[in-house]
């Protein structure tokens, strides 16, 4: 984008400098917060002891990590990204060929609208009837609340591709395979992935919502049960986890964009 | 990297990713009326699918009713008040928690657009604070929070905040330099500039927001109704209770299926909206395109 004359390093510092002097306010505007609801705001320090002592504390050959951490977020992120993963095979295919074909998306389109307008974390009961309180239940809402954003950015995509170089793919004889490879796919590419961004944050929300009920592991059980019994640090611990989940999916998806959309960009001349 | 980490995320009207209801007047093969008897014929299908599935009994009745007293279940709640106070209650939280984040979000944004400076140090911390899930905070605001509908509120304003603050600060980029240097040599003031020039520019970029912010604040209070439970009224209450009714499947069905519903019938409404108040908008991108 325009704005973007700083350097890498310059900016680098800005946003780290940034981040580190807001902490610091945190650490100090806790004390003007109302004496009674103090400690529902642990200052950073005693978030970051619990955050060392809940997940860091463990033995040498166990990576250092307690069966605390592994035992909550590696479930869960496999449960997340299981799902989300599904969505992406789901989603993009139909996606596709729902693109490609304007007699069959005329038949489903009022029921992609309808289940992409349905907030997903209301499907969770009805999984939980379907699928009883087990590990697919989870993984299933993931799939189906995600899928739709995937599929309707890539009907758009596949619709955006120009007819000219579908028309030169003909006169090259190439075939469906061939077609779906170097054209439509590249051309659907920079819709899918914005589809793909909004899945996985979905994907974050869905993976907590469905450890609330139920479950017995995971990093939505675990801030559910520090909020039951009462430990506010913990609690902050699994909130500031998800923040940097967040944060670190939504980075790597970028990155990864910016990889697979490079000539994208040099075609359209940005930078 | 910060710049296009919001050039990416911007949900722009012009790209808007997910929208798939206009489709140019150019590859228009059939008429409107064919796209929705097609549509008709689709959403019949799957009703009619799911009735034989629910009554031929692959999954057991109790589980998956049949679509038909799905459907009845959902017209007869219609009738019934306490229903239609749920309704009104998930809905107040959205419209006022949608309302108290614009007008918090749309100021921010255009300051922040149109100061560099601060800009891209408060746009860092956005950074920072955007990725912490509504839902991740809904333990803590359970506990600060005693009111029911506060904290519906309160957890829809933080999460819907960001896409119209985000589009905000992008509108303000967008604004056409040339129309800008062209008012300027016709005399237009300061005011005048803000009314004529920039507001018509931008106003479209943040309904954008408000309407992808709009599906973020039902998804929290929906989840926050869901969790918490505590409170009096909310369709995620009702689907709660409906789903400790183990022997009424078809209860829970319709409440989710009136979720939907309010979800769907909001989308549109302000999709509609957007045509409606921006044609101009909207005009100019289809010639262009």
């Amino acid at each position: 984008m325009r704005s973007a004359g700083r350097s890498r390093p310059a900016s680098f510092g800005l946003r780290w400098g940034v981040f580190v002097g807001a902490v610091v306010v945190w650490q100090f505007a806790v004390r003007l917060i109302a004496e009674d609801k103090r400690e529902f705001f642990p200052p950073p320090t005693e978030i970051g002891r619990r955050i060392v002592h809940l997940w860091f504390g463990g033995p040498a050959d166990h990576l250092f990590l307690t069966h605390t951490a592994t035992g909550n977020i590696l479930p869960s992120l496999a449960r997340m990204l299981g799902g989300w993963a599904g969505a992406v095979v789901v989603g993009i295919s139909l996606g596709l060929l729902l693109g490609r074909s304007e007699r069959a998306h005329d038949y489903v389109e009022p029921l992609i609208h309808f289940f992409r307008a349905l907030p997903p974390p209301a499907l969770v009961p009805v999984f939980i009837i379907l699928f009883k309180l087990t590990n697919t239940m989870r993984v299933a809402v993931i799939v189906f609340g995600v899928t739709w954003p995937i599929v309707l950015n890539a009907i758009e995509g596949a619709r955006s591709v120009e007819p000219v170089l579908l028309e030169t793919a003909r006169v090259f004889r190439l075939g469906p395979m061939e077609r779906l490879r170097r054209i439509i796919l590249p051309a659907a590419g920079p819709k899918i992935f914005a589809g793909l961004r909004v899945s996985l944050s979905m994907a974050l929300i869905l993976m907590v919502v469905s450890e609330t009920i139920g479950s017995f592991d995971g990093i939505g059980y675990s801030l559910y049960q520090a909020k039951q019994s009462y430990l506010l640090p913990d609690m902050w611990a699994w909130i500031v986890l998800l923040g940097f989940l967040g944060y670190a999916f939504n980075t790597t998806l970028l990155w990864a964009e910016r990889r697979a959309l490079a000539w994208h960009r040099g075609a359209r001349g940005v930078e | 990297m910060e710049s296009s980490v919001v050039e990416s995320e911007v949900d722009a009207p012009a790209g808007s990713p997910d929208d798939t209801v206009v489709t140019g007047p150019a590859r228009q093969g059939r008429s409107r009326a064919t796209r929705g008897v097609r549509g008709a014929i689709g959403v019949l299908a799957f009703l009619v699918i799911w009735e034989i599935i629910g009554r031929a009994g692959i999954v057991d009745r109790t589980f998956l009713p049949p679509s038909s007293d799905v459907l009845w279940r959902l017209v007869t709640l219609f009738g019934d008040g306490g229903f239609l106070q749920d309704i009104a209650a998930t809905l107040m939280a959205w419209g006022s928690g949608l309302l108290i984040s614009t007008l918090i979000a749309v100021p921010a944004g255009l300051l922040l657009g149109s100061l560099p400076g601060i800009n891209s140090a408060v746009r860092v911390l956005v950074e920072f604070l955007r990725p912490i899930p509504g839902v991740a905070l809904i333990p803590l605001a359970l506990l600060v929070i005693p009111d029911q509908a506060d904290l519906e509120r309160s957890l829809a304003v933080y999460a819907s905040m960001w896409p119209i603050m985000i589009n905000a600060v992008y509108a303000v980029g967008e604004v056409d330099p040339v129309a800008r240097d062209m008012a300027k040599c016709f005399g237009v003031g300061r005011l005048g500039m803000l009314t004529r020039v920039a507001l018509p520019s931008v106003a479209p970029f943040i309904a954008t927001g408000v309407r992808v912010a709009s599906g973020i604040a039902l998804i929290v209070i929906v989840s926050t109704e869901l969790i918490a439970g505590g409170g009096e009224h909310g369709l995620g209450m009702f689907i709660v209770n409906a789903s400790a009714d183990a022997e009424h499947g078809d209860l829970l069905y319709a409440g989710v299926a009136a979720v939907g519903l309010l979800g769907f019938v909001l989308d549109v409404l302000m999709r509609q909206g957007e045509r409606r108040l921006f044609r101009w908008h909207y005009a100019r991108q289809e010639g262009s395109r």
